[in-house]
């Protein structure tokens, strides 16, 4: 058996235990009482934690979308639509693939690094043996928080972009704020800030679902847990890219 | 006595390291079995299976005269309510204290109300002299405090049988026998089965009613402390003695 042969068993196997895990979470989800003081506190730590990245990422990406789209159309005579560019940008695709990108980068890699460390030191298996089970303890409380909090986010994104489209605008661009928010909000459909979120509630699950299954497959102790937060925060970067075209594609079509 | 644990030839590989190749054992009501054995021979898989965590390739095991091979995840659970396992380094849970670990098993079964899991949880800290420990974190613990916590969390439901796996591994000498006497008071006070897997000779002598042999896969021996003192097996005695058998005296 030559490498790319082995490479393709291991894909297979790896695909093979996520969707078994994400069937066991759906099961365990539906059949079984929630977590609910760990669904605050992972919320908490995703949401309110992940406050300031979310400032920043947003805000800046708004400004810089501005002043691009400025550069971009003045050629046209066409820079008094900076509005309708930022607005649809950011709530159709930037804020939620870049925002999936970063929290999911920084949260998925934390919730690899502390289910690994269960792993190694045998929590999870004592969790198993005191008669819990490890997907209602940890996977669950996850995903929950996960999906809710990081379309919230996303949302919060929105606005702080079209804030940020907004400060180089009127600072730099010499449009004013009033006619910014009318073409905002005469061009911002119900339709676009959904299939922004629903993208990200997809982006949420896939990656909560690999950052949870590294982390209950990491072995070998401190260096395993950290291939499998590597491995975290690169593969749910690369199924945030790939997804988003399809899910995009497939929103479109509706 | 009657059996309370039995294993029929019992098969376990990862992927191509045949770890059990045919292991038959019994563990009577009552009575702490240790099993020695070199490390990576499979005496931690041993107890894993018996409780679910891992699956036997072939083979069968009986619980309290119950087949338990094959059961669901949710039958397992019942057994684990009757059987405890202490974890090599205690496995205890990092974001919970001291009396949150030891109350878990307790939380989890959603069987007794909040003043009987402190009256019970205080009480088998008390047993381990664990009481005035309640509020720390297992980072905070020395290795034997984490020991005697994950003790008192093995026992809090008052099963009847007790895993140890390498309970004094790690442990100065004298920690080591606070742990012994523990493991004795369990069964003499409780009346609990015990399997202890340990390559501890001295802790092996301290606790045993009777010794199994775990080597190449099999049982190679059962039998008394002092039957095991006399045995003619060579790598029990050079176990016994401290000394490699392959090795020439110097």
């Amino acid at each position: 058996m030559d490498w790319r042969s082995w490479s393709l068993w291991k894909g297979f196997d790896y695909l093979g235990g996520i969707s078994i895990l994400m069937k066991d979470t759906l099961k365990t989800m539906l059949s079984k009482r929630w977590e609910w003081a760990a669904i605050v506190y992972q919320m908490d730590l995703l949401g309110v934690e992940s406050f300031s990245i979310v400032l920043i990422t947003a805000v800046f990406m708004g400004m810089v979308l501005a002043l691009q789209t400025a550069y971009a159309l003045e050629a046209f005579g066409a820079k008094l639509y900076v509005g309708e560019v930022v607005t649809l940008s950011m709530t159709r695709e930037l804020a939620p693939v870049l925002i999936s990108l970063m929290v999911g980068g920084r949260v998925g890699a934390g919730m690899t690094a502390e289910i690994g460390a269960m792993k190694v030191t045998e929590q999870i298996d004592a969790l198993r043996a005191l008669g819990a089970n490890p997907i209602r303890k940890l996977v669950v409380p996850r995903l929950i928080a996960v999906v809710f909090t990081l379309p919230l986010l996303v949302l919060l994104a929105d606005a702080l972009g079209i804030f940020g489209g907004y400060i180089i605008s009127t600072f730099q661009l010499q449009i004013g704020g009033r006619f910014y928010f009318t073409h905002v909000f005469r061009l911002l459909k119900f339709s676009d800030m959904v299939s922004g979120l629903a993208k990200t509630g997809f982006f949420a699950f896939f990656i909560t679902l690999i950052a949870c299954y590294n982390g209950m497959k990491a072995r070998g102790g401190a260096d395993g847990v950290g291939q499998a937060t590597t491995s975290t925060v690169v593969l749910s970067s690369i199924v945030i890219l790939i997804s988003d075209f399809f899910l995009t594609k497939l929103f479109l079509a509706f | 006595m009657e059996d309370f644990l039995e294993y029929n030839n019992i098969h376990k590989s990862f992927g191509a390291n045949a770890v059990l190749q045919g292991v038959d054992l019994t563990v009577k009501r009552g009575e702490t079995l240790v099993i020695l054995g070199g490390s990576g021979t499979g005496k931690s898989v041993l107890l894993k299976l018996t409780i679910g965590l891992l699956n036997p390739d072939t083979g069968s095991i009986i619980v309290d005269g119950e087949n338990v091979t094959g059961s669901s995840e949710k039958e397992w659970m019942r057994v684990r309510h009757r059987v405890s396992y202490m974890f090599q380094w205690g496995a205890l849970f990092d974001s919970m204290d001291v009396f949150d670990n030891v109350a878990f098993p307790l939380r989890e079964s959603r069987r007794y109300s909040d003043e009987e899991v402190r009256k019970r949880v205080l009480e088998k800290l008390d047993l381990v002299g664990l009481v005035d420990s309640v509020d720390v974190f297992p980072a905070d613990l020395s290795g034997g405090m984490r020991k005697r916590a994950a003790l008192a969390r093995s026992i809090v439901t008052e099963p009847a049988c007790i895993l140890y796996d390498e309970p004094t591994s790690g442990l100065d000498p004298i920690t080591a026998d606070t742990i012994n006497r523990m493991i004795r008071r369990m069964q003499k006070v409780l009346g609990i089965t015990s399997v202890v897997v340990t390559h501890d000779i001295n802790s092996m002598f301290h606790v045993a009613d009777r010794l199994a042999f775990l080597y190449n896969g099999k049982m190679a021996f059962t039998g008394t402390p002092d039957e095991a003192r006399t045995t003619e097996h060579p790598v029990l005695r050079g176990f016994i003695e401290g000394r490699n058998p392959d090795e020439p005296d110097t």
